[in-house]
């Protein structure tokens, strides 16, 4: 079955994705609001997989959930955790659900994260990840073993269209659309001349791209990424204009910014679609897209 | 050469471990260890006094020249007496000597050592990991340079998002693996090797634990 997230990649409009992250735990009210406001709104959602290396409920059950709730979720998936029996199997369930995206990610190392002395696995990565998939959809499993009953997925993966050095960067891209990437979510992009250098060179591929969208929510927090967010750069023009907002309005002014550099984005056709990441702050994604003209 | 890499493990750490423990003899080694200050004659004489200090009695040590060889026996029976008067030994030199130690004398030991990695010098006081003996070598396509260890994550396909300015995520002081093999092949015109989607590995290589039989004896035994 053809997702409905495919259907809207391929139907040349304009695609808007966010995302929602799982709990430390049970609670499950502020997913489950973040998923009403937005199932709606946009054309799917990224369900995050212990971001930053930070143990939570599971992408598999958000994304789950998600689907129940009627949205559609792209379900994301690191190979920090898991071997390659238990990614295969994992896909196994998410088809079996409906689920159909996957983004797939090689995963932060678990150093960065709340369980610094765990196993990192990364028995596969994301370019294997990604061919593991095609494998399974031509029915057989990594071992060369019949696969029993069908699997279908839209498959993603990330870029990092800043990164330095970049030809090693871009050298991954272009085997994660080998390995079968039908779409790629970018690292966030803050200055858009640059990111056109990037498509200029990433138009040449057959795979739909969606710029990421970070949502700036204070100066600080715009130097702090520019420090420690691999690929990240906000020119300091933006942070200035952060800096510049009025006590307290810090982040009408980071929606104001995203808004503005979505609208630029769609309005001069860089690229296929955004991806929003609002960081915590999901229940600005419907402002942000106001302040963008979409509806 | 390849050096076993050595840190002294925390005090803390090591008085635990002693807990109970009265009569010590304490065991250096004269070769990886002594490079790496952790294990060599100065370090074993401020672990002397620093046990004694404890209320320890220490009933003797030694320095074996090369604590994984096996002419470690010969050595150790030298100090029969003083080690047959310890409670313990406490081996302060790489793990491989621990266990080669622990296996020809009927005592207990302990490490007074963590062994971080088998690497080489390549500074001044500097050691860089760059085997991890997985058992299936890819430095064929990769400009000589190991990812398997030299990259965190060991990864096969190029750099993670992690990478920034040719460093790794997990430590602004540790190169990015993939960046060196990129420069390398860029430098040698074969970048081609990068491009080509490496498969999954095969972790299974020598399964553990590595066990082998060189088949030139095997033979030599089935015609005697």
């Amino acid at each position: 079955m053809i997702s409905s997230f495919k259907k809207a990649l391929n139907s040349g409009k304009f695609v808007i994705t966010s995302e929602v992250a799982p709990p430390k735990g049970t609670n499950l009210e502020k997913m489950v609001h973040h998923i009403e406001l937005l199932k709606d709104k946009v054309d799917a959602m990224n369900v995050t997989d212990h971001q930053s290396s930070v143990m939570r409920f599971p992408s598999l059950g958000g994304a789950l959930l998600v689907k129940e709730m009627g949205g559609e979720p792209i379900l994301q998936m690191t190979c920090r955790d898991r071997n390659r029996m238990a990614l295969q199997a994992d896909l196994f369930f998410a088809a079996s659900r409906g689920i159909n995206n996957v983004l797939c990610l090689t995963g932060d190392s678990v150093i960065l994260g709340d369980h610094k002395e765990a196993k990192g696995v990364f028995d596969l990565d994301s370019s294997q990840l990604l061919a593991t998939i095609r494998r399974l959809e031509k029915g057989k499993d990594l071992g060369g073993n019949d696969v029993d009953g069908t699997v279908s997925f839209c498959a993603g993966a990330i870029v990092t269209p800043e990164a330095d050095p970049l030809e090693p960067q871009l050298i991954k891209f272009e085997k994660k659309i080998d390995a079968g990437a039908e779409f790629i979510q970018t690292q966030a992009v803050y200055d858009l001349d640059s990111f056109k250098q990037f498509m200029d060179y990433a138009r040449q591929f057959p795979v739909k791209i969606l710029a990421g969208i970070i949502l700036l929510t204070s100066a600080p927090m715009a130097r702090f990424m520019n420090k420690n967010v691999a690929g990240v750069n906000v020119p300091q023009v933006l942070i200035e204009e952060m800096a510049s907002a009025p006590k307290g309005r810090a982040i009408e002014k980071g929606v104001e910014i995203a808004g503005r550099m979505i609208k630029r984005v769609r309005e001069e056709k860089m690229c296929d679609g955004v991806h929003i990441m609002a960081i915590g702050k999901e229940e600005l994604v419907p402002d942000i897209m106001a302040s963008a003209g979409l509806n | 050469m390849i050096r076993s890499i050595t840190q002294q493990k925390p005090e803390e750490e090591l008085d635990q471990l002693l807990d109970g423990l009265i009569r010590v003899f304490i065991i250096g080694c004269g070769t990886c260890v002594t490079l790496t200050h952790t294990g060599g004659e100065p370090e074993v004489k401020t672990m002397r006094q620093r046990l004694a200090d404890k209320g320890k009695l220490v009933t003797g040590d030694m320095i074996l020249p090369v604590a994984c060889d096996n002419l470690t026996s010969e050595a150790l029976t030298e100090y029969g007496a003083q080690i047959g008067q310890s409670d313990v030994l406490l081996v302060m030199t790489c793990a491989f000597g621990v266990q080669n130690i622990a296996r020809q004398l009927k005592k207990m030991v302990v490490p007074a050592l963590d062994t971080l990695f088998i690497g080489k010098e390549t500074g001044l006081g500097q050691f860089d990991e760059i085997c991890t003996q997985c058992g299936t070598c890819i430095l064929g396509e990769t400009g000589g340079i190991c990812p398997i260890t030299s990259c965190h994550k060991g990864l096969v396909n190029g750099p993670c998002g992690g990478t920034s300015n040719g460093k790794c995520e997990i430590d602004s002081e540790k190169d990015c693996a993939w960046t060196l093999i990129y420069n390398r092949l860029k430098e040698l015109n074969r970048l081609d090797a990068m491009r080509k989607l490496q498969k999954p590995r095969n972790h299974q290589g020598e399964p553990s634990p590595g066990k082998w039989k060189l088949k030139y004896w095997t033979k030599a035994l089935d015609n005697e």
